[in-house]
């Protein structure tokens, strides 16, 4: 490990702490799986669908004209405001919310160094994103032909004169009333439309690579976000300012800082100022993936033929859809084989903790159908037994971690020994029964960070399936519950982790030793051999 | 934490939230014209004279052209160019020349100018000269009672009725 990758490190480590200390706080009131931190592109997501159906709502009243723009939006809001006027304000608001949860987002996913790497695609569409949520927005803000609206196409008609794209300065379309016509507003009312969809499309491309996206927030969170919405509206509705007149300039502005805070900036500085702000950060933003890259490119997963019977866990469970399935060519006799693209795998390993041949209790040449080169099963098997073989007292317990959580190795005792996963994900659920066999343990304790919070995106979510026997691969069913304790805990969540580990230990004392099912109770342990895991699909 | 207490704190971030949007959304307040001003805006497209004058191809010349383009001026595509100035109450306001445009030279000039002036009568002079050298070709001088927050647009049109070319739109 190079300097500079010790220090990328340690700054990344900074940040995310940094960052976790709001987030935390979040925790308590909302418990880890609502924290609405926690679920911030699927926020910004629903938003968006709020949006749309406001938005149509008032397309329906909504006439394209100079003075029908203006009229048809002042009787929303004052003739029906019960429901055009809340929509209006729905409308208003929840796309002033969108520009928070998707700052919030970047920022976060900033913080805790999710955009470079195989995120380059996301990164980089998010970009393209933060236009287009302002092209909408802004060109929403045209539509009521008020002031500010005026203001606005004044301003950006300004703006865009700046660059040398226009043989005839835009501005010029805006210097007396005569110069707007019906038509513009129609334009204007078209574009509003086009240009929300074309945000949907990127929307869709930009959580594309991933699998499972997670584009619908938890229903609380959603009933929270449309009530909080609803009674703002009704509490501040949104207003128009005076109809535009073109033979007065704007002077007072209640302006939608959102949006619009740019726009100051055009009269303080100068429009070219302005472009090479927006231009600098757009840049800057883009380039962002690349700049603060860590150095050591980590190696991606890797596929076993021998071991691998085609069986597509891996496939359904990688979160970057980096696994594809192809046609066999080893010659065997299953039809597909799990093929990984290097340029999408994040090398979390939960491939390796879907696989059917992550079996500790094989033989001592022991390899997966999927395994990351740099963190062999067969390794960390050896560490496992190690790290039984020392346990001592009368509550022992084995800890499986994860890299990008707490650190387990801190909770290491005589009666506690620690093994931590790249992701909780690659925990192969064989092996919590290979801990537990035998009474070598007493107890197993899972963490991973923050449940919503995975580093991987899907390493909680599918390992506590597994544990559940609700996803394949299940847990043995003679393993018993009781004798695990899932608790997940942030990279500088100590005391959660540690408040987990007492808690399983105070259980497992009060438990006698004899109900771990002893050597022989092989019931339903599957044979290795490829014919069997065949069968048991 | 208990359910209630919990249900508070989330009510607490839901209000915080809605906080944020609704004080956001509109205030603080942005003031774009001081109260007490008025706006000129000075715009116009126009074309400034050609710099060259035409001359007549001879016959020789012509036979070499092919016969589409034989026309018998010639004249140089490239313009000269504007230059305008807006003097207030004896001050100069705003001063600019303006190059022609394409690249041939040949194309219009054009300007819009935003020159936010105090509200109040006003003297206003305008001149413009679009050809090479020599003293300006209009000039306009008009005074104007210019309230607060009013715009005037000052256009030009080389054909405009009245002596000038300027027009004053208050
Ligand atoms: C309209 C705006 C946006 C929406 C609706 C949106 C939505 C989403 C959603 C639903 C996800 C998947 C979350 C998951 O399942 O784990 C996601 C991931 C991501 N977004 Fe956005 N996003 C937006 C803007 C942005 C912006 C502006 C950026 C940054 C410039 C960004 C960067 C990312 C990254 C890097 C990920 C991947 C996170 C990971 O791999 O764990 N997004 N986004
Ligand atoms: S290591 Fe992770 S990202 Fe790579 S193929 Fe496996 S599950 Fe997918
Ligand atoms: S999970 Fe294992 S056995 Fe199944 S397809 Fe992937 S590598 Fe092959």
């Amino acid at each position: 490990m190079g300097k500079a990758h010790d220090l990328h490190h340690k700054m990344s480590n900074y940040l995310r702490k940094f960052w976790q200390r709001p987030e935390n706080l979040f925790n308590a009131p909302f418990g880890q799986a609502l924290n609405p931190w926690y679920h911030l592109g699927a926020l910004t997501f629903f938003l968006f669908w709020v949006v749309l159906v406001s938005g149509v709502y008032l397309y329906i009243f909504y006439r394209t004209g100079v003075r029908e723009a203006y009229q048809t939006v002042e009787d929303l809001t004052h003739e029906q405001w019960y429901a055009g006027g809340v929509m209006r304000s729905v409308h208003r608001y929840a796309s002033d919310a969108i520009v928070l949860t998707m700052s919030l987002h970047m920022l976060r996913n900033f913080a805790s160094g999710r955009f470079h790497s195989y995120r380059w695609f996301s990164w980089v569409t998010g970009v393209l994103l933060i236009w287009l949520v302002y092209a909408s927005g802004i060109n929403g803000y045209w539509l009521v032909w008020d002031r500010l609206s005026q203001f606005l196409a004044v301003a950006t008609a300004e703006w865009f004169d700046w660059l040398p794209l226009f043989s005839q300065p835009l501005a010029r379309n805006f210097l007396a009333p005569g110069d707007v016509s019906d038509r513009f507003i129609m334009l204007l009312s078209f574009a509003h439309i086009t240009i929300p969809l074309v945000l949907l499309l990127f929307m869709w491309i930009h959580t594309k690579r991933m699998n499972h996206a997670e584009t619908t927030p938890p229903l609380p969170l959603v009933v929270g976000t449309l009530l909080a919405l609803l009674v703002l509206s009704l509490i501040k509705p949104a207003v128009s300012h005076e109809p535009a007149d073109l033979t007065l300039a704007p002077n007072v502005l209640n302006l939608d800082w959102f949006y619009l805070a740019l726009y100051p900036l055009l009269y303080a500085s100068s429009p070219g100022a302005v472009w090479a702000l927006v231009g600098g950060i757009t840049l800057l933003l883009l380039a962002i993936p690349w700049v603060f890259k860590p150095r050591a490119a980590i190696p991606v997963a890797e596929v076993h033929l021998d071991n691998c019977n085609g069986c597509e866990r891996c496939f359904r469970d990688c979160p970057y859809s980096a696994i594809v399935m192809q046609p066999r060519q080893d010659g065997r006799p299953y039809a597909l084989q799990p093929v990984v693209d290097p340029n999408l795998c994040a090398s979390c390993g939960i491939c390796v903790g879907a696989c059917p041949s992550s079996m500790p209790f094989r033989s001592s040449d022991f390899v997966s159908g999927m395994e990351l080169p740099h963190q062999e099963l067969a390794a960390l098997r050896t560490e496992t037994d190690r790290a039984l073989a020392a346990l001592q007292g009368d509550a022992r317990v084995m800890v499986f971690g994860c890299d990008c959580a707490y650190d387990v190795r801190e909770l290491k005792s005589e009666g506690v020994g620690a093994l931590s996963f790249p992701c909780i994900g690659m925990l192969p659920p064989a092996f919590v029964d290979y801990a537990l066999r035998d009474a070598r343990a007493d107890g197993v304790l899972v963490t991973g960070c923050r449940e919503g919070d995975c580093q991987y995106r899907l390493g909680i979510r599918w390992t506590e399936q597994r544990i559940a026997r609700e996803r394949e691969p299940h847990l043995r069913k003679r393993v018993p519950l009781e004798r695990i304790e899932c608790c997940w805990a942030g990279a500088h969540d100590a005391d959660l982790a540690r408040s987990g580990l007492a808690a399983l230990r105070a259980r497992i004392k009060q438990m006698p030793r004899e109900t771990i099912p002893q050597d022989g109770a092989q019931e339903d342990v599957p044979e290795p051999e490829d014919k069997k895991m065949g069968q048991s699909l | 934490m208990n359910k209630p207490l919990m249900y508070l704190g989330q009510g607490l971030a839901y209000a915080m939230f809605a906080a944020v949007l609704g004080y956001f959304s509109t205030s603080p307040k942005y003031t774009h014209l001081p109260a007490d001003s008025a706006l000129v805006k000075l715009s116009f497209t126009h074309a400034g004279q050609r710099k060259g004058a035409c001359r007549e191809r001879t016959d020789e010349e012509m036979a070499k052209l092919p016969t589409n383009m034989r026309i018998r001026k010639d004249c140089p595509r490239e313009r000269s160019n504007v230059t305008v100035e807006l003097e207030m109450d004896g001050k100069q306001l705003y001063h600019v020349v303006l190059p022609p445009t394409g690249l041939s030279k040949d194309g219009v000039a054009s300007l819009y100018r935003r020159l936010p002036v105090p509200a109040g009568t006003h003297r206003f002079v305008a001149r413009l000269k679009d050809k090479e050298g020599g003293d300006f070709d209009f000039v306009r001088d008009e005074t104007v009672l210019l309230t607060a927050g009013r715009v005037m647009v000052i256009d030009f049109k080389a054909d405009a009725p009245g002596a000038g070319g300027f027009m004053f739109r208050n």
